[in-house]
């Protein structure tokens, strides 16, 4: 009885005996659900594109944000540093591009996924030689970003503190998103690339240069990592140690889809809400740690009513 | 003339090489440094592998190696990955190492069986199995100055000092945030143990080794559960982002402490300045002005001859290291005094740690005195149970919050001594130990 009770009954008691304490619970969740959209993103325009798993974005995340301060140590002021890193995530893009991609045209998707799996490991040793394996400050202050917090207080005891850094993450990726749909949709380029993610041989019967076209959306994908290393450098530090991280937005795609813009988006706050008021609420009762498999389990439930995930395509075949 | 010259020159290298190839061989002894420069925990690896490194280095370039013996050394990455672990090890092996440091408490349990039967001492330094401290049971494993019990005991001792007194712990919550993993989960018999006896509740936060950065739900739930003090097992990543996390909730960071591997520089200063007031227990003081640091400046780093930025000597992290190869350089230097040779095995390198003593007097003379306290081994207690202080982030640097003071060892030694015994029925059969160690 006991056991129905902290189950059914206690939780839901603590959140009404200390709503700040809730209210604050589910920002934190917000915040982390946005930064694994954030990753997600990367995925799914990666896969829309060229129906490629791109399991190196976790690596690109760390890649990115290591060029960035590592150029800042080097002496580079720090909006020098974020053109150069962007320059640098240009470079990758056409690298992988010609190096990877190009020589595994009409491979199965199998091959293309081992492929990213073996660049992971090809950018973990070459980010270690070129910027060494210790952990480094995000260079928050210098980009201009913004720091602190801010505080409400609610009732006697209430209170509810907001970073100001998470609260640029939050506006950042709602910018990303709105820039990507904008792109996707009303942009030549974006055309041309939802024609390939259809159907690679026709969209290159009507003159879409795949190439050009696979370059591009790695490029953007190197852009949301490059965002997405900003802000979660920021909440810790740029590390190797965030790639495992990256590994988050899996759960994130079965719950929205593997080619949804939006699912990424509404698929990262679900997790990222939903783990974190797990494991505050209900995670004791087994000795909390729950957060690492509770964001798995959730995508597993939505996955046996909806395969293709909230906002994926249904794929029929007709036989 | 040419092919003369040619084959006179050969026969002569022949002959060089016949003399001198011997020579190499019985004036060095190898040490294989299992280290971590990659992966999540390279953040605290780096520093420990610099220090080790350097030092050794040092010795042999300042002294021509431990009484004539060169140290021939090199790295092993683990990536602080047990299975690395375990193969670094074999490597080790087969290279004849004089010790194994496992720089890990994951490698290290897997490496205790195989200690005894391939007869290698493992030497984890204030990490690994606390009840391998009991030599009797664990002949080829040592783990001073401290075991984490000790570490533990320190702390809650300290706790109790800013209470007033141990009976002031009576009804305060202590959090305990740990990694979740070999490492983290050592000290936790323990807390339960002293909990019970004091009459403090404990409150356990784990972290997933995948989610070290990401710790917003444990801070959270040590928002709303309000413990009194907070206690950190953390290493690598999982550090800083701790102590960023303890800042922007406002956790009061003087009651935040952690143990010696959450003392990194790099650590405490990802906090800013509110991580101003963060302590930690220490065995070792941070500082380069000692002459043994200012030897290693000059003959290994100025040199070239080292990864070590040139800033980061001093640091906690750092001279940590530094004191594991002086426990391995120490121990060499005790093991040819006790057996007459000057190129000794492994077998006689746990002789030389077993009866490791290093007094006020022999740091002065090895130039790091005040860095840490004298040390003594002795066969049947191969940690010690030295005194510890702690030590205090200012916002800059590490300064000492307290004199050295002793853990509570009393209180541990039987729990300590129990849970070896206990081990060695869960791994039956266990080896006995070949030479009984005389009563103390």
């Amino acid at each position: 009885m006991d056991m129905l009770y902290n189950i059914l009954i206690d939780p839901f008691v603590q959140m009404v005996d200390a709503p700040d304490f809730l209210i604050q619970v589910v920002w934190e969740g917000f915040v982390a659900g946005v930064l694994y959209a954030l990753i997600a993103l990367g995925f799914v325009l990666i896969y829309k594109a060229s129906g490629v798993f791109n399991f190196a974005q976790g690596i690109m995340v760390v890649f990115a944000g290591l060029s960035l301060v590592g150029l800042h140590q080097k002496g580079v002021p720090a909006w020098l540093a974020l053109i150069l890193a962007i320059g640098i995530m240009a470079i990758l893009a056409v690298c992988i591009e010609k190096f990877v991609m190009r020589p595994l045209v009409g491979q199965p998707d199998i091959i293309l996924l081992m492929a990213t799996i073996g660049m992971t490991y090809f950018l973990i040793g070459l980010g270690e030689v070129i910027f060494g394996g210790e952990p480094k400050q995000m260079i928050t202050s210098e980009l201009g970003l913004p720091t602190g917090s801010t505080a409400f207080e609610m009732g006697e005891r209430g209170l509810v503190i907001l970073q100001h850094i998470d609260i640029a993450a939050a506006v950042i990726a709602l910018l990303m998103v709105g820039g990507l749909a904008v792109f996707f949709n009303r942009t030549r380029i974006g055309r041309a690339l939802r024609a390939v993610a259809d159907d690679h041989t026709a969209a290159l019967s009507v003159g879409i240069s795949l190439n050009q076209i696979w370059a591009i959306v790695w490029f953007a994908a190197g852009i949301v990592a490059l965002a997405t290393g900003i802000m979660w450098g920021a909440r810790s530090d740029v590390s190797f140690a965030l790639e495992i991280v990256a590994l988050k937005a899996l759960p994130v795609l079965i719950l929205g889809g593997f080619t949804s813009i939006p699912g990424a988006i509404i698929g990262g706050l679900i997790i990222g809400i939903g783990e974190k008021v797990g494991e505050i609420y209900w995670g004791g009762l087994v000795g909390g740690g729950i957060e690492s498999w509770l964001a798995y389990v959730i995508a597993l439930v939505f996955l046996l009513f909806r395969p293709q995930g909230l906002f994926g395509e249904k794929i029929i075949e007709r036989i | 003339m040419r092919m003369k010259t040619l084959l006179a020159g050969s026969v002569l290298m022949g002959l060089a090489a016949s003399f001198v190839a011997p020579a190499i061989a019985e004036d060095s002894v190898y040490i294989q440094l299992p280290t971590y420069r990659t992966g999540p925990y390279a953040g605290s690896g780096i520093h420990i592998a610099n220090g080790m490194s350097d030092y050794l280095a040092m010795i042999n370039a300042r002294d021509g190696g431990v009484n004539g013996v060169k140290i021939d050394f090199d790295e092993c990455e683990t990536g602080y990955d047990t299975q690395k672990g375990v193969e670094c090890y074999e490597q080790a092996k087969a290279k004849n190492t004089l010790v194994f440091n496992p720089w890990s408490t994951g490698i290290t349990l897997q490496v205790i069986p195989k200690s005894s039967v391939d007869k290698i001492p493992v030497l984890s330094m204030a990490y690994g199995l606390s009840a391998a401290a009991d030599g009797n049971t664990f002949p080829w494993v040592f783990n001073p100055p401290d075991t984490y019990w000790d570490g533990l005991s320190a702390i809650i001792k300290y706790i109790g000092e800013q209470e007033g007194g141990m009976e002031g712990l009576k009804g305060k919550k202590i959090g305990y945030i740990f990694l979740d993993a070999g490492y983290g989960r050592e000290p936790i018999p323990l807390l339960d143990n002293l909990a019970q006896k004091y009459g403090f509740e404990v409150l356990q936060y784990p972290v997933a080794g995948k989610e070290m950065q990401n710790q917003s739900s444990q801070w959270l739930s040590i928002r709303r559960d309000r413990p009194d003090y907070v206690v950190m097992w953390g290493w690598g990543a999982m550090n800083p982002t701790a102590i960023k996390e303890a800042v922007k909730n406002r956790f009061d960071m003087s009651k935040f402490i952690g143990v010696w591997w959450a003392g990194g520089d790099e650590d405490a200063r990802a906090g800013g300045a509110g991580a101003k007031g963060y302590k930690s227990v220490s065995f070792n003081n941070v500082g380069a002005d000692y002459p043994a640091l200012q030897d290693i400046k000059k003959l290994v780093v100025d040199a070239g001859n080292s990864h070590t930025p040139a800033d980061t000597i001093g640091e906690n992290l750092y001279n940590r290291g530094v004191v594991n190869a002086l426990y391995m350089v120490e121990a060499i230097r005790t093991a040819q005094e006790m057996t007459g040779k000057k190129v000794i095995n492994a077998e006689d390198m746990r002789l030389g740690l077993e009866n490791l003593k290093i007094d006020e007097a022999r740091l002065e003379a090895i130039g790091l005195k005040g860095m840490i306290a004298p040390i003594e081994i002795t066969c049947s207690n191969h940690s010690g149970h030295h005194p510890l202080f702690i030590q205090e982030w200012d916002g800059e640097k590490w300064t000492s919050a307290t004199d050295w003071f002793s853990p509570l060892t009393e209180e541990v030694t039987p729990i300590l001594m129990q849970a070896s015994k206990d081990y060695a029925t869960s791994n039956a059969p266990w080896p006995t130990r070949d030479d009984a160690c005389p009563a103390n």
